[in-house]
């Protein structure tokens, strides 16, 4: 055993190793044991004794694709290495082992390798726990829904894979994608979000894959993009269904590759980030009018989650009835005794068209109003006490539907596909209804006769 | 009867389920009778590993570290296995053959330094 270390030391080294609660193993520069603390012996089922001047790899037997070869790069460049791996013991109990290897050198040359193993198998059954937990939360729920939900959750977590997080407004897709980031392997890099909606779509270019200083008018200094701000994390693209076809183009090779070039680029960017997408919208009807790719639909569209509108989560309603009573009346210092009979008969036959969000902001409105110990129904807002005449919920209007609503003895209802085709037809009908006089088919279209004019050129029905 | 060792190199390799190449070995009354055969396997898996000792009718499995599921697979299929094993896999046969190899033996070249992967 060529070792570089002496002898004198070894004791007093033994000593400073087994005072670390971590297993920790020296080798010297032929990669052989010179000492390892009592740690690692009860990690490995191997005494020092017999441990000290084998080759480590055969006492270590970890899964770092040959271990050694860790160890040589380590040794020749002494750039530390940290790696998550595995070990098997004597015992052949697999062991979660977050590896730390490390150069020691000594007058000026590398006189061995220092390995930490930290086992990680208490932290990991902690975070199986963790993620079963804190997938739910922040999110307040018991029906079989969302149980379902929670359920889903976990199992997404665990991947990489796109997520598309489908939902009415106010159902609460922007604290499932937080929470799926939270909950994953990426938790500790960051979660972008991103909403397609909110900006121009020149702008959003921009805004996503960042642009290099010049690439256009106040294009002052190069900006980074999302993409690369949610580097080795998550970004969420919410309102994805409101991105323009363009961009969507820009957005699946990004998907495909991981690669795309910031605008006004040469140099192509690689990134590695996981996508999470929301949208109210229904995109399979969407892909189907020519608003969005099919291809990015279905790239989108491997791990699906729908959030069920609160109408249809038995029992939530009175779940987040109190939580909110509680979160409000703790934040404005009040100590309210809940809902009167009536105003809870009321709020839990409340059809919640916004879902949680209106919930709780009926619930935040009722407890700034509410003067008495009891939340009652003159505290509550208006359109909940006298609701609006109902205009018939259509969620995501389905084109067919809706021409054969517009048309219903017209031929061509079925076939159309678009509202530019809808609203021609429209156009068609009236003037064929007014026997070709624009002016009265614009007035019971409802529309000026320059309005109609351009439609018509538009069309070209001239 | 018929020995599988796991190899890397000249040495035992020291994971069963990363094993990329084994050495079967057939034996009677304590002797070799045949110059053993090396397997070069496509891919690490110690599921195929198991497949590979059915197949070839292996009696005793000489390895490095086994998962426990796998150890109890291979004896509940009336294999012998001895594992952790840690030295020239040209040694733990020339033991093996003669019956007297045991589980957890450090043999003596295991502590020769400039051992290559």
């Amino acid at each position: 055993m060529k070792s570089t270390f002496t002898l004198q030391s070894l004791p007093e080294l033994m000593e400073l190793l087994n005072a670390i609660p971590h297993g920790v193993v020296l080798l010297d520069t032929d990669l052989c044991i010179v000492a390892m603390n009592r740690f690692l012996e009860a990690m490995t089922g191997f005494t020092a004794h017999e441990a000290v001047g084998v080759y480590g790899d055969f006492i270590l037997r970890s899964n770092l694709s040959g271990n050694d070869q860790f160890c040589k790069k380590v040794l020749e460049d002494g750039q530390s290495v940290v790696r998550d791996g595995n070990i098997i013991n004597k015992s052949r109990l697999i062991i979660p082992i977050h590896f730390t290897i490390s150069r020691i050198v000594k007058e000026g040359r590398p006189t061995g390798v220092l390995i930490v193993l930290e086992d990680m198998s208490a932290l990991q059954a902690a975070k199986v726990d963790y993620l079963g937990s804190k997938a739910r939360s922040e999110i307040i729920g018991h029906s079989h829904q969302m149980e379902a939900i929670f359920e889903l959750m976990a199992v997404l977590a665990r991947t990489d894979a796109s997520v598309l997080i489908t939902g009415e407004t106010g159902t609460g897709k922007d604290q499932i994608a937080e929470q799926l980031h939270k909950s994953s392997s990426r938790a500790r890099q960051p979660f972008v979000k991103v909403n397609c909606g909110a900006l121009p779509e020149a702008l959003l270019e921009s805004e996503l894959f960042g642009h290099v200083k010049g690439a256009f008018t106040g294009a002052l200094n190069d900006h980074v993009g999302m993409f690369r701000l949610a580097d080795k994390g998550t970004i969420f693209l919410t309102e994805i269904g409101d991105l323009s076809l363009q961009l969507q183009v820009k957005l699946l090779s990004v998907l495909d590759d991981q690669e795309f070039y910031p605008v006004g680029s040469s140099k192509k960017v690689s990134v590695n980030v996981r996508v999470i997408a929301a949208t109210h919208r229904t995109l399979k009807e969407e892909v189907l009018r020519g608003r969005f790719r099919e291809d990015l639909y279905y790239r989108l569209n491997v791990l699906h989650l729908h959030m069920p509108p609160l109408r249809e989560r038995d029992g939530d309603v009175r779940l987040l009835l109190d939580y909110f009573l509680r979160h409000f009346s703790e934040a404005l210092g009040k100590n309210f005794q809940g809902f009167s009979r009536k105003a809870i008969k009321l709020l839990t036959h409340y059809s919640y068209p916004g879902n949680v969000r209106e919930l709780r902001n009926i619930v935040e409105y009722a407890v700034n109003i509410c003067q008495q110990a009891q939340i009652d129904v003159e505290d509550l807002p208006q359109f909940v006490v006298k609701p609006p005449p109902q205009v018939p919920r259509q969620p995501a209007i389905h084109a067919q539907s809706l021409t054969s609503s517009i048309f219903p003895d017209s031929s061509a209802a079925r076939s159309i596909s678009s509202w530019a085709e809808v609203e021609k037809q429209k156009i068609m009908d009236t003037l064929k209804q007014t026997g070709g006089k624009r002016s009265e088919a614009a007035e019971l279209l409802g529309w000026g006769r320059t309005t109609l004019w351009r439609k018509l050129k538009k069309y070209g029905l001239n | 009867m018929k020995i599988l060792i796991t190899v890397r190199g000249d040495f035992i390799a020291p994971r069963f389920d990363l094993t990329a190449e084994v050495i079967v070995a057939t034996c009677y009354d304590h002797q070799l009778l045949e110059e053993p055969r090396s397997i070069i396997l496509s891919e690490f898996s110690a599921e195929k590993m198991c497949d590979l000792v059915l197949k070839e009718n292996i009696n005793v499995v000489v390895c490095g570290a086994i998962e426990e599921k796998h150890y109890q697979f291979l004896t509940w299929k009336k294999i012998a296995v001895i594992d952790s094993v840690i030295g020239p896999f040209k040694d733990a046969m020339e033991l093996a053959v003669i019956n007297t190899l045991a589980s957890g033996s450090i043999l003596p070249g295991a502590n020769l330094s400039g051992v290559t992967s």
